[in-house]
């Protein structure tokens, strides 16, 4: 019989430790999974791990899922370290690309690529922190559940994009299709690679890990906000502003979502259409808690959740198996990381059945 | 408007309701036994999908329902053995669930996305079905709306005129103090979040055999999530549960109307209208903070061990 025994001290080790535990114990459920489904679970893992990377082509696909991931994720961290619960990525990401795709399709005649995709990024940034201020001012102003009124959003801007694309901005000549013009080159991000579909948003990727890293570890701001998650009691009485909080907490996650949504469009889709992300706004989530909150855990866990997209796409062509299962690891790997996390506290005690029942 | 249409729009506005209040009367009694579980959405929809396999497999719509529930509370074993048997955080689980359940629906349901099914049928009552307006309001349902109807007598009385239901609002009120009175916290726990689940699956499969009677991906669209709000805007009343459930079923149903009365009005927007609502009726309800401190469970979210206390 299996009991808990809290430990006298969280475990260090089991902090890092865990979110490993749980991608090993993904991996071997997936692989059973396999097996169950007929298929033999070497070439699975092969098809579903290896292939989609053992290129050029396949690692640069790896790193423009992993850049919106994990930009989102930074971002969704920020607020996730003093509990503020932003669950509306999704819907902020796709404002975001409204208005930097609404930009473009202004401006893309008029203006030169050094103005236009500038705007863009400032325009998508906007769009997705104005999308995540409506949770902020209701949370603030009225004590409403951010999680709720966040999630609700990205319904109400999928139904915003759809309005626009089957309306107004959709392409004269595109065939009565549901989307907006191609964009011109001039509001298209440079290629990085030769060979590859890897843009200049990942860069912005870059700066964002690296700025949240020296944000993290010594602004006054990110340690409030720290003290507000774990003792929210203590940042009261020391007088850090709660409302300042939640403020910071969502426009951060809002700007970031905002920034991937426009690095989307002026990526790889090149042109306004439906939907936008593969739902890298709730994965992102998952990127966030398995990267521990932390700017170095995040971009290696972004890896490894693009990594879970690719073998979805890989397997389905591959092993003819639906692309959904990349949702399903993904869910997985979470469940696996939360269940795990109890060793940080606990400690593993096995007994004889006498002792269970006298405690 | 004639007659007949009001009448037609109030038995659509109860039919669209009908998965909202088996989802969050089932949420309502988790919450009250001090558990968030946010994985309605998840519970949900693989309720649908696994109430809709079996039905298009056997044409037993009986037992495609209990297999719906089944599959709902089978998902929240899973959040109940990682937040009660493991203590972590219920808010992040909650999503893990919706994720995952998202997911595995999308996943095993594919097959599944053209397969034509008959769905449940109205009911009717010799002599009272029949019955002008009256006939059409109340006796014309599928057994599931009635079923519904059940289930909230039975989860108010439970709650507020039968020992256990007073057991598991003490749970959720101050579990260190059940614990000392000898109450088995987690055990309690466990059930509520198991009915919980188990409900949200009834709610997903009344979509997918009744209402809507096909599969689709995500065709929950956002209703476990509704449910949850409903809870906090029911300030954790049934009865308040159930006019919530109904008075959203009424704005579903009004989109639908209001393009017929000649407003020119994009699609779209007529279709965000019940998400719009939610943020409406929780801003209304949170304004009053002490309104929602004084009605929720006491310990709601918190995580619990009886080697902690």
């Amino acid at each position: 019989m299996i009991r808990l025994e809290p430990r006298p001290e969280p475990s260090r080790a089991m902090v890092y430790l865990s979110p490993l535990l749980a991608m090993a114990l993904m991996l071997v459920v997936g692989m059973i999974v396999f097996t169950l489904l007929g298929q033999p679970p070497l070439k699975a893992f092969h098809a579903f791990f290896v292939e989609p990377i053992n290129d050029w082509y396949g690692f640069g696909e790896l790193l423009i899922k992993a850049s919106p991931l994990a930009l989102i994720a930074l971002g969704l961290a920020v607020g996730f370290r003093a509990n503020i619960w932003n669950i509306g990525a999704e819907g902020q990401l796709t404002m975001g690309a409204l208005a930097a795709g609404g930009m473009a399709l202004w401006l893309q005649d008029s203006t030169g690529v050094w103005i236009l995709l500038p705007l863009m990024f400032i325009a998508g940034a906007l769009g997705g922190m104005l999308w995540a201020s409506i949770p902020a001012l209701l949370r603030t102003r009225f004590n409403t559940s951010e999680i709720l009124v966040s999630l609700m959003l990205v319904y109400v801007a999928g139904f915003i994009l759809s309005w626009l694309i089957h309306g107004s901005w959709r392409d004269p000549d595109g065939y009565g299709f549901p989307q907006s013009k191609m964009f011109e080159s001039n509001a298209l991000l440079l290629i990085l690679i030769e060979g590859t579909r890897v843009h200049a948003g990942v860069l912005i990727t870059v700066v964002a890990l690296m700025l949240a890293g020296v944000f993290f570890r010594w602004s006054l701001t990110a340690f409030q906000m720290r003290v507000a998650g774990l003792a929210p009691k203590a940042a009261l009485y020391a007088g850090f502003k709660q409302k300042k909080t939640v403020w910071i907490g969502l426009l951060a996650g809002g700007a970031a979502a905002g920034l991937a949504g426009t690095a989307e469009v002026a990526g790889p889709i090149g042109q306004l259409l439906m939907p936008i992300s593969p739902g890298y706004g709730f994965a992102a989530i998952i990127v966030a808690f398995v990267g521990r909150l932390h700017p170095l855990g995040i971009l290696l866990a972004s890896l490894l959740m693009a990594l879970l997209y690719l073998g979805g796409e890989s397997a389905q062509m591959q092993l003819g198996l639906p692309a959904a299962v990349s949702g399903v690891f993904q869910g997985m790997l979470l469940f696996f990381l939360l269940a795990t996390d109890v060793l940080i506290q606990f400690r593993v005690r096995w007994v004889g059945k006498t002792s269970v029942g006298a405690a | 408007m004639d007659m007949n249409t009001v009448i037609l729009m109030l038995a659509a506005t109860v039919a669209a309701a009908v998965p909202l209040i088996f989802a969050a009367l089932g949420e309502l009694v988790v919450e009250k036994s001090g558990v968030l579980n946010l994985g309605v959405e998840g519970m949900m929809i693989v309720g649908a999908l696994f109430a809709f396999i079996v039905a298009a497999e056997t044409g037993q719509l009986w037992l495609a329902a209990m297999v719906g529930a089944l599959a709902g509370a089978s998902m929240a074993l899973i959040f109940g053995f990682i937040t009660l048997s493991l203590m972590a955080n219920q808010v992040a689980t909650g999503l893990a669930l919706t994720i995952f359940g998202v997911g595995l629906s999308a996943f095993i349901g594919q097959g599944y996305t053209s397969v034509a099914l008959d769905g449940l049928k109205e009911l009717s009552i010799p002599g009272l079905s029949a019955l002008p307006i009256v006939g059409k309001l109340f006796f014309a349902y599928n057994i599931l709306v009635y079923l519904a109807l059940a289930a909230f007598i039975a989860v108010a009385w439970f709650l507020y005129k039968s020992r256990a239901g007073l057991i598991l609002r003490a749970v959720g009120e101050s579990p260190s103090s059940a614990h000392a009175l000898g109450y088995r916290v987690i055990r309690i726990r466990y059930l509520a979040v198991l009915f919980g689940g188990a409900m949200a699956g009834l709610g997903g499969a009344y979509l997918s055999l009744a209402y809507t009677p096909l599969w689709a991906e995500g065709m929950t669209a956002g209703r476990g999530w509704i449910a949850l709000a409903l809870v906090v805007f029911a300030t954790w009343r049934p009865g308040r549960v159930l006019m919530g459930a109904l008075l959203f079923g009424g704005v579903t149903i009004a989109q639908f109307h209001v393009q017929g009365l000649g407003v020119e009005i994009p699609s779209q927007f007529l279709s965000m209208l019940p998400y719009m609502a939610t943020i409406v009726v929780l801003v209304l309800i949170s304004r009053d903070a002490g309104v929602v401190r004084l009605n929720a469970p006491a310990s709601l979210g918190q995580p619990w061990h009886n080697e902690l206390h």
